[in-house]
């Protein structure tokens, strides 16, 4: 009697396992954007953005939002719900950056993120273009007298942050040159900063920007310089989540059209004034030419939005990296017709 | 199988029906999040799998027991974060038990100095959060301690540094052979041990088992090196410039800051709740037991030891189980301060790196929880050993 209950237990539990499995393969992806319709349906755009780097996402005391990632996110809001402002902010650490991105906590990751390969392709990610060009550094103390990463000795103590391609370009750069080194990983920017400071690490390795901006911390910032040599290439992007093509291409194109808004002179005092420019670029720009913004379900002047409100690419460099003092020359990242690399497909 | 069979007037499958239920519920659920998470990794391009594991790392670690660099795989930084994890735990649960007996004993003192001093300590540790405790011993203490270049000497033999505290490297000869003679010497111990034990209990000879232990503990181990060719030898730490301004030793073994401070907060921290364990142990022994040994001749260390010990100790250690169980889960603050611990050397920067996500972070749960597990059951099988045996 009791046996037989337990056969008709067991049959009941491989059944469910069975139905359980079969349909884990499911669930292919719409066309539609279930993205543009969430967030215009919630009425602000989930940005997930640093926990405070100068320049790039940085809050101040009142808790305002600013930098050149930020500017990123604006331009959606702009794009998509007409209000730069109606953007939902979400301060993340390295390690948490793309879990909160792929589980849908946060649509557009605009948190000066390295374009790698294997990010790209391999955890469910699309890197929809560049707004800085960066590279790693070394900071190390005025005083030591290392003027080059030639100088480095067998011995020397590094501070960094976890979780990022600098742990992995550190160890590239101390092989190839067969030094033994210290790698001290800290989960977040302030305690590197805290505990270079203390004299813990002989040198601070990051992006140059970071460096830059993180100098600015240290209790004697003068004390410390950065080093000439870059010793990775990171170009620094935004990133959406993989499967939904339509809202990659809003992303993709809020950022292009402030770089393209650059070169063609449009910034955020003249745009409304030259609707009616002879110069069909100009006008495709603000919205006086073409369906651009029907391709991807927006109305034509989105992209006017987007240079009224937040300014082109140019006005948020100077805004918030090059008047702050953290890197006041704009090199690799300054337009291709003025020397850099910054070069956009056109938008038509 | 005939479903008729099944009688509901029959009290074993009454109860056994809503057991069946629930065990469904349970299982529909985990299912539920098992195929929803499935789905979800599918639309957007996730590959689920534990392949990852044999993939070169390509980041070092500071402070590894095993050899370790970025040419090894992400399966064996899950081991040195794991082992690093275990170290952390071992030395703050061994030096909270030590600083948390004094503490407790110290509290039940008659001296009103020594008696104060232990409520502050435990009044003020147990209440400030460990995190802030950890920032405190790393950046505060941290801070205070010298350049490698003027570090705290101690005898040229070791030296404390804001670096770390660089310590002698021992060089061993035959070490297996050395390993082998400790063996024999615990074997030796142990039977020494029962031997005594029944010498008391048939004969009523008390062996002098404490002296006698020492003596075997030191003198196989010390034959080993006479006889069997075991030698050792050290490497002194040495400075070294870096630059202009900076030093460090090399040749020694660094015990880095890191390990330091988070050592010291989790033993300072739990040491608190030790504490007041042993009191509730001790208090809770009965006056009447310490006057009946009294007047059957025992003395006063016998009386501690024989009495009152093993009666507090039944009070002393399921509680305390509890704390070692906590102290190895508050290791995983760690990443904090940049200990390599298994938080940050797996469930960060693996995390990151490989961005596996679910796996990761199941592994590392069900490691934390064999690990917790392991705790549990030793101290179970010591709680068993010292319970009241009935007779």
């Amino acid at each position: 009697m009791m046996k037989s209950i337990k056969t008709w237990i067991l049959v009941g539990f491989a059944s469910l396992l069975l139905v359980a499995c079969g349909q884990g393969g499911g669930g292919a992806g719409s066309k539609k954007s279930k993205t543009l319709d969430n967030t215009k349906k919630a009425g602000f755009v989930k940005c997930g953005v640093s926990q405070g780097l100068p320049g790039f996402s940085n809050a101040d005391a009142s808790g305002n939002w600013s930098g050149i990632d930020v500017d990123v996110c604006r331009a959606v809001a702009a794009a998509v719900l007409g209000d730069a402002d109606k953007v939902k902010y979400t301060p993340l650490s390295a390690a948490e950056r793309f879990t909160a991105l792929t589980s849908g906590e946060i649509d557009v990751l605009a948190r000066n993120t390295t374009w790698t390969l294997s990010r790209d392709a391999d955890i469910g990610l699309t890197f929809v273009g560049v707004n800085f060009y960066d590279g790693q550094g070394f900071m190390v103390r005025k005083n030591s007298g290392i003027n080059s990463v030639n100088d480095f000795k067998d011995g020397i103590s590094a501070c960094t942050n976890t979780g990022t391609t600098t742990e992995l370009n550190m160890r590239d750069f101390f092989n190839s040159k067969n030094i033994k080194y210290e790698p001290i990983a800290f989960e977040k920017a302030d305690e590197v900063v805290q505990a270079y400071d203390a004299g813990r690490c002989d040198t601070y390795t990051t992006d140059k920007s970071g460096l830059a901006a993180q100098r600015t911390k240290l209790s004697a910032p003068d004390d410390h310089k950065v080093l000439p040599e870059t010793i990775s290439k990171e170009p620094l992007g935004p990133v959406v989540r993989q499967g939904d093509s339509v809202w990659e291409d809003i992303v993709r194109w809020s950022l292009n059209t402030m770089i393209e808004a650059e070169e063609y002179g449009v910034n955020s005092s003249n745009a409304s004034s030259l609707k009616d420019s002879d110069n069909p670029a100009i006008k495709r720009l603000v919205g006086a030419e073409g369906e651009l913004g029907a391709a991807f379900g927006l109305d034509n002047d989105w992209s006017l939005r987007i240079i009224e409100q937040v300014g082109n690419y140019g006005e948020s460099y100077k805004k918030h990296i090059a008047d702050t003092g953290i890197l006041p020359n704009r090199g690799p990242n300054e337009l291709w017709t003025k020397g850099g690399i910054l070069y956009v497909p056109p938008a038509r | 199988m005939n479903l008729k069979k099944i009688n509901i007037e029959n009290k074993k499958i009454r109860d056994l029906i809503p057991q069946v239920l629930t065990v469904l519920a349970l299982i529909s659920v985990i299912f539920y999040f098992a195929t929803n998470a499935q789905i979800n990794m599918g639309n957007r391009g996730i590959s689920f799998g534990f392949g990852f594991l044999s993939q070169e790392a390509s980041f070092d670690i500071a402070f590894s027991l095993i050899e370790f660099d970025g040419s090894y795989s992400y399966g064996r930084a899950f081991l040195v974060g794991l082992l690093n994890t275990i170290l952390v735990s071992i030395i703050g649960i061994f030096l909270a038990t030590i600083l948390g007996v004094i503490v407790g004993v110290a509290r039940l003192s008659n001296n009103y100095l020594i008696a104060k001093t232990a409520e502050w300590y435990v009044e003020i540790f147990r209440n400030i959060p460990l995190i802030l405790q950890i920032f405190f011993w790393y950046f505060a203490a941290l801070r205070a301690l010298p350049a490698p270049e003027n570090a705290i000497n101690f005898y040229d033999i070791s030296f404390l540094t804001i670096k770390g505290w660089y310590i002698p490297k021992f060089v061993w000869i035959n070490f297996d052979i050395f390993c082998y003679s400790l063996i024999l010497a615990f074997i030796s111990i142990y039977f020494l041990n029962r031997y005594a034990k029944k010498q008391r209990e048939e004969y009523g000879k008390i062996l002098p088992t404490f002296t006698l232990s020492l003596g075997i503990l030191i003198s196989i181990p010390l034959l080993s090196f006479l006889l069997l060719g075991v030698s050792l030898s050290f490497n002194y730490p040495e400075l070294k410039q870096l630059s202009e301004t900076s030093y460090t030793y090399e040749k020694g073994v660094s015990i880095i800051p890191e390990l330091i401070a988070l050592a010291l907060a989790l033993s300072m921290y739990t040491a608190t709740f030790i504490a007041e364990n042993v009191r509730a142990g001790v208090i809770g022994v009965g006056k009447g037991q310490k006057e009946a040994a009294a007047s059957i001749g025992l003395n006063k260390g016998q009386i501690l030891k024989l009495v009152v010990m093993p009666q507090a100790l039944r009070i002393i250690i399921p509680p305390t189980t509890n704390q070692y169980l906590n102290l190895t889960k508050n290791s995983s603050l760690a990443a904090a301060i940049a200990y390599p611990d298994m938080v940050l050397v797996f469930a960060k920067t693996a995390l990151m790196q490989t961005g596996r996500a679910i796996e990761i972070i199941s592994i590392t749960m069900l490691t934390y929880l064999s690990l917790s597990i392991s705790i549990s059951i030793l101290m179970n099988w010591y709680n068993k050993k010292m319970a009241i045996k009935e007779k």
